[in-house]
């Protein structure tokens, strides 16, 4: 597991359940990583869970892997997987992150690259112990510049379906992950701007509006390259605005806002207008909110 | 002849016009509360920065406690305009009244509680209040002032002529418009942005270089602000954009007052300056899909804190 936050634990946890998966967890926060090696990683909430894993800080201490799942936030994506790609070079890597982009980062440092999206969530609470906020489905399939064998994305998946974690292996994985980019990039971004929480996001409906407007820019890209979404991303939006699933959430980027952390929009709203922009796609909208949450971050250093 | 001015409301603006005005007229101040008003009487107005004067004000928060002026200045929030109105219904009679709030409609508003009158005006002016008697002056740029409902360009002349001669900058105009337009795409725009991004006004907002720069937007949003003016029929007197390269390069990183508004979680003047965008694009049919996004992302930040 690269980089063990809140998804990161969730699989690395339910992973670490089974008898004949041994789970290595590398991860900079040092506090995290001895609470893991003491006590094992316990995830509370939706599913109470103590996995055995290896934590470490340190990349060197990683044994050679047969996969490796990639769960840092999307900018730091780069530095985490050119400090353990050694441990994978001859094994598969699959990336659970959110954004587009993050497969073409790691196609750089490892050769077989799996693409991978996940609804599941949580928060760290205390070092060693997550709360599991919502179960999910994930979704693997091959990156298809550099994938990895068709027969290793179904030995991953099964492994994690068997731990706890619903996992499919697909042939192509780009509509669940545009589907949930769209989802992020239209509502993510609008909560963060105005302080709203995702119901109020959706209440408001100007706004709602305008998070549609956002959708359909999102759509048209995706279907530009041939991406066929599994779902419509409008019917996420509305579903996880009812008050029984996620109407009091702050989204991660308003929680990066508040905590004047910096934010995943270059992967979300900024990947969007790339791909836009590769496929001749114009997407003012995603553009002008980008534009608006780098000046949000630009502000912190005033 | 304007021998007595009433300043309605006075935050820095207000402050600014009355320390100034005090030296060639009799001022008073329309003040909203009554400790502000107690101070004012007791203490005086004084302006320091780029002068130093120290004026004594008859204040009061009822207009019928004040004497009878020729002019009345209102220098209230955008948001206040409607109770500065009520206040004023029913006294004043034979004044001109003048608003100088940003965006369109201030005199409007006002005229619907009397039939004074009207002369419109927008401000440039800027200042730091340092307390309810205090306030210091920054920016020495120019009032300009037009005619309204009732009024003429001398009207307005004559204001300005008044307001130089207190040692401010000031001009009268036949129409407004070019100026007021010109400064209503600028504050729609910058102080929208700077509203939603907590940014000062700064050198980001004329930035151009990179694909992903901050000034992509500020051109993009000023751009739809003035296809309306065109389609409006309004030849704007300054280029907004220049305006906002030009208020970037002074290097003061000013503050603007949405922005302050949204730190402070104080209503901001979105209706008055957006929204008025807004309505005016809608009447000539130019669509604004980005003045639009700044609209309903300052209203809905706006509900964040209610």
């Amino acid at each position: 597991m690269v980089g063990c936050g809140a998804v990161g634990s969730l699989f690395a946890a339910n992973l670490g359940t089974l008898e004949e998966v041994e789970v290595w967890a590398f991860d900079l926060s040092r506090e995290h990583v001895e609470a893991i090696n003491r006590d094992g990683l316990r995830l509370t909430g939706a599913g109470e869970v103590v996995g055995k894993v290896n934590a470490t800080t340190d990349p060197a201490e990683l044994p050679a892997c047969d996969f490796g799942i990639v769960a840092t936030k999307a900018m730091h994506t780069d530095s985490a997987i050119s400090a353990t790609a050694h441990a994978f070079a001859a094994g598969c890597v699959a990336t659970v992150q959110n954004g587009i982009g993050n497969e073409e980062v790691l196609a750089r440092h490892v050769a077989r690259v799996i693409r991978g999206t996940t609804f599941p969530a949580g928060k760290l609470i205390a070092p060693g112990v997550v709360q599991w906020d919502v179960k999910g489905d994930t979704t693997l399939g091959p990156f298809e510049p550099q994938p990895a064998p068709g027969a290793e994305i179904e030995r991953l998946a099964e492994a994690a379906t068997r731990a706890g974690m619903p996992t499919h292996a697909v042939a192509d994985a780009r509509g669940p992950q545009w589907r949930k980019v769209i989802f992020n990039a239209a509502t993510n971004p609008l909560g963060a701007l105005t302080g709203l929480t995702h119901g109020r996001v959706c209440g408001e409906t100007p706004l709602r509006r305008l998070a549609s407007q956002l959708v359909e820019e999102g759509k048209a890209v995706a279907s530009a390259q041939g991406i066929e979404l599994d779902s419509d991303p409008e019917e996420l939006i509305d579903f996880a605005a009812r008050p029984e699933v996620a109407y009091g959430h702050k989204a991660s980027m308003l929680q990066d806002v508040e905590a004047r952390r910096q934010t995943e929009v270059d992967f979300l709203n900024g990947g969007i207008v790339e791909f836009g922009r590769r496929y001749g796609v114009p997407t003012p909208g995603h553009e002008m909110i980008w534009a608006l949450v780098k000046g949000v971050e630009a502000s912190w250093a005033h | 002849m304007i021998t007595r001015v009433c300043v309605a409301g006075s935050g820095v603006i207000g402050s600014l016009l009355a320390g100034h005005l005090a030296q060639v007229s009799e001022v008073s101040v329309l003040a909203r509360r009554e400790e502000h008003a107690r101070a004012l009487n007791e203490h005086g107005l004084t302006v320091s920065g780029r002068v130093e004067l120290h004026q004594s004000v008859v204040a009061a928060t009822d207009p019928a406690a004040l004497p009878e002026p020729d002019l009345v200045l209102v220098c209230c929030k955008g948001t206040d305009l409607d109770a500065v109105g009520t206040r004023l219904a029913g006294h004043f009679p034979s004044a001109r009244v003048m608003t100088l709030q940003n965006g369109l409609g201030a005199d409007e508003i006002v005229g619907r509680h009397g039939a004074w009158p009207l002369l419109a005006a927008v401000t440039f002016m800027s200042g730091t209040r340092h307390s309810d008697t205090s306030v210091e002056y920054i920016l020495d740029t120019a009032t300009w002032i037009g005619p309204s409902r009732g009024t003429t360009g001398e009207d307005a002349r004559e204001v300005a002529e008044l307001i130089r001669s207190s040692g401010l900058k000031a001009d009268g105009f036949d129409d407004l418009r070019p100026m007021q337009w010109s400064k209503l795409i600028f504050n729609a725009t910058v102080n929208g942005v700077a509203a939603l991004t907590g940014l000062p006004h700064e050198p980001r907002f004329a930035q151009l270089d990179e694909a992903g720069d901050l000034g992509h937007l500020v051109l993009g949003l000023i751009d739809e602000g003035k296809a309306v003016a065109a389609a409006a029929g309004i030849a704007l007197a300054e280029d907004p954009w220049e305006m906002n390269v030009h208020a970037t390069r002074r290097g003061s990183r000013h503050s603007p007052s949405m922005l302050e508004d949204v730190e402070a979680h104080r209503p901001t003047e979105i209706e008055l300056i957006n929204g008025s965008l807004l309505r005016e694009a809608a009447r000539v049919g130019v669509p604004v899909p980005l003045q639009e996004t700044i609209y309903r992302l300052v209203k809905a930040k706006e509900t964040s804190w209610e």
